[in-house]
């Protein structure tokens, strides 16, 4: 059952396995054990970042393909979801067309790109990821009238998940069991399966393809893989997932703009997740996104403590100031790829 | 295996251009089921650059190439491949990070459509697996499948080269100077392994070696490439005997590293 579940692919390492549980178990009870608005939207923001992160290791890690299209198709996702709802009452009937909508259209142009980019040399192929990327980032902010420009949009959600539904009148543990939880447990699962839909594609046969792409595109082909084909189908596939990663952030957040969906920003978070917890791993993507968001979360927190705590030390203090934060993450990162050259995963299994 | 079967692989004034350089130069020549011809020349003749028009690696700049009396030129190289010419590479050209039973196992898969089943697991499909450690044991690699293509000495690599090809099952078996760098002790197990092939299972096998004692014991067929040209065809002894491999090949054959028989 687990076996099946996994696809035979298993953390392979004592460590890892620990780490993997104690992420899964975190998030589980993320909204008993760790109580309180911040945390749960930080548990959310892990689940939907593994799943985003997982769906760009197939296209890096496994298949050797850098694009900068992810946070496209991740916005195209969400943005999807947002019209829908902007445009008809919140049921789950508009979230389902907005999500099949923006699926097809991220699949559709994942697609197109393929086809035309992927013949050529992978770096005009990164370089018109980002050139479409870009594009379809100044569009969403101009085109104001549909997609509420620079501001976003606003929406609400199916009543299932606002707050305003209470399953039960009693607390449990202390929390109210409202829409918010649901909404949760929603994201949670969701992410479950696509991560393990994800795995379960890597350790296909057609994974398994992909993977010689990335060793030897050529020796590949010279064995009867038409390449071209297979690394369009991984970019359609992994477009797909990042699309829903984005139905499931416009569901928790309840808005959907440039800055949180399509920013270019996101899209180099995305790059040092997957760099950081291990390229073609996907475990390595559980591993990367969970640290990275809460680092991003917290560090900043821990250094106004820090700050605090050395009021009185002039250099150090000036140092750790909250303001620093993003220059200790830029430390924290240089270091660990530095020493984690083959990522978190890649060390905890002693392949480093 | 009459004379009046067709030839399996025929190649029509094949011709390929790199610049002025005529690398392959109106190279014709016909290749029937269950021989093996050996090509030789000396270093730069053109004899891998023939072998990348046929599989498909290199596309030519005038002639035909044609299996089974269907014109493939303008067929790429994996249709090629499909379509039943295999390879072996002379530098070494495996995927480095995978597994030894990997490296096959793909092969396998690649020769049994399953390419495209995105759901079942590699690790469950048993009937690629079996295959796949068919072709290692015949190799004598079964007992290194676990280890990393990369990390393999030169000789298993080359074994491995071949392993790879095997797995497709090929009608036409294309092996690049499959000893070369091998230890002596590992030759005699390659070049048995081509010998079963040819002799078993009637396949169409060409083989680019330097050594002449190997080319002598295995070959049906030598032709001889000279500057891009066909210059000699004919069996073995003739062949090596004639003045244009005198010239042509033997007095540069030291040259090659190789040495002779
Ligand atoms: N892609 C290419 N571009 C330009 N020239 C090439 C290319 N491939 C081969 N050549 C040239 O074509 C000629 C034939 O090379 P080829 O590799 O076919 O020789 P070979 O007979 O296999 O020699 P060797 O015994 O050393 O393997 C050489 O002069 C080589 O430099
Ligand atoms: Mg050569």
């Amino acid at each position: 059952m687990l076996r099946t579940l996994l696809s035979e692919d298993f953390p392979r390492s004592r460590a890892l396995t620990a780490v993997v549980l104690l992420i899964v178990l975190g998030l589980v009870l993320a909204p008993f054990v760790f109580p309180g608005i911040r945390s749960l939207n930080t548990a959310a923001t892990i689940c939907i970042f593994i799943v985003l992160v997982a769906s760009y290791d197939l296209l890096l890690g496994y298949t050797g393909i850098v694009s900068f299209a992810h946070t496209m198709f991740f916005g195209i996702g969400a943005y999807g979801v947002a019209l829908s709802l902007k445009a008809f009452p919140a049921s789950w009937g508009a979230v389902a067309l907005g999500a099949g909508a923006g699926l097809v259209l991220a699949m559709g142009l994942a697609l197109v790109i393929g086809l035309f980019a992927l013949r050529v040399q992978a770096i005009f192929f990164a370089m018109v990821t980002l050139a479409v990327a870009s594009a379809f980032l100044i569009l969403a902010s101009q085109l104001s009238g549909l997609t509420g420009g620079e501001d976003g949009l606003t929406y609400r959600v199916p009543r299932e998940l606002s707050p305003a539904l209470k399953l039960v009148s009693a607390k449990v543990m202390d929390v109210r069991l409202d829409g918010r939880i649901v909404s949760y447990y929603l994201i949670f699962g969701s992410a479950l399966v696509l991560v393990l839909g994800l795995l379960r594609v890597v350790n296909s046969p057609f994974g398994r393809v992909l993977q010689a792409i990335r060793e030897n595109e050529f020796r590949a082909e010279a064995i009867g893989y038409r390449t071209a084909f297979y690394r369009t189908a991984a970019t359609c596939l992994s477009a797909g997932a990042a699309a829903l990663a984005g139905v499931l952030m416009a569901l928790w957040t309840k808005y959907t703009g440039p800055d949180t969906t399509l920013s270019l920003s996101i899209m180099i978070d995305i790059l040092l997740m997957v760099v950081i917890g291990g390229m073609g791993t996907i475990y390595g993507a559980v591993v990367g996104a969970t640290l990275f968001v809460l680092a991003k979360n917290y560090l900043q927190v821990l250094m106004a403590s820090a700050a605090e705590t050395t009021a009185g030390v002039p250099l150090l203090n000036e140092l750790v100031s909250p303001d620093r934060w993003l220059l200790w993450l830029g430390i924290l990162f240089v270091l660990s790829v530095y020493f984690f050259p083959t990522g978190i995963v890649g060390r905890l299994r002693g392949r480093a | 295996m009459t004379a009046t079967e067709p030839p399996v692989l025929r190649t029509e004034e094949l011709t390929i251009r790199f610049g002025g350089h005529v690398a392959v130069d109106r190279v014709s020549c016909a290749f029937d089921r269950g021989t093996l011809t050996a090509i030789v020349g000396p270093n730069g003749a053109g004899k891998t650059t023939y072998f990348n028009l046929i599989s498909g690696q290199l596309r030519s700049t005038a002639g035909k190439v044609v299996l089974f009396g269907q014109d493939i030129t303008g067929l790429t190289a994996p249709r090629r491949t499909r379509a039943g010419i295999g390879r072996a590479f002379q530098l070494t050209n495996l995927f480095p990070n995978l597994s030894v039973l990997e490296n096959v196992r793909i092969a396998v898969q690649a020769r049994h459509d399953t390419g495209l089943d995105i759901w079942s697991l590699a690790t469950r499909r048993r009937e690629l697996i079996e295959l796949a450690e068919h072709h290692l044991a015949r190799t004598g690699l079964l007992d290194k499948m676990d280890s990393v293509a990369a990390e393999l000495p030169h000789g298993d690599q080359r074994k491995l080269e071949v392993a790879v090809l095997l797995a497709l099952e090929s009608e036409v078996l294309m092996f690049d100077e499959p000893t070369a760098g091998m230890s002596v002790d590992e030759v005699p197990v390659v070049l048995d392994l081509i010998h079963q092939i040819k002799a078993d299972t009637a396949k169409t096998v060409l083989l680019v070696e330097h050594k002449m004692d190997v080319v002598r014991s295995l070959a049906d067929r030598i032709i001889v490439l000279h500057n891009g040209a066909l210059v000699a065809d004919g069996a073995p002894e003739a062949v090596i005997a004639s003045d244009v491999v005198q010239q042509a090949y033997l007095g540069t054959s030291s040259a090659s590293g190789d040495g002779h028989g």
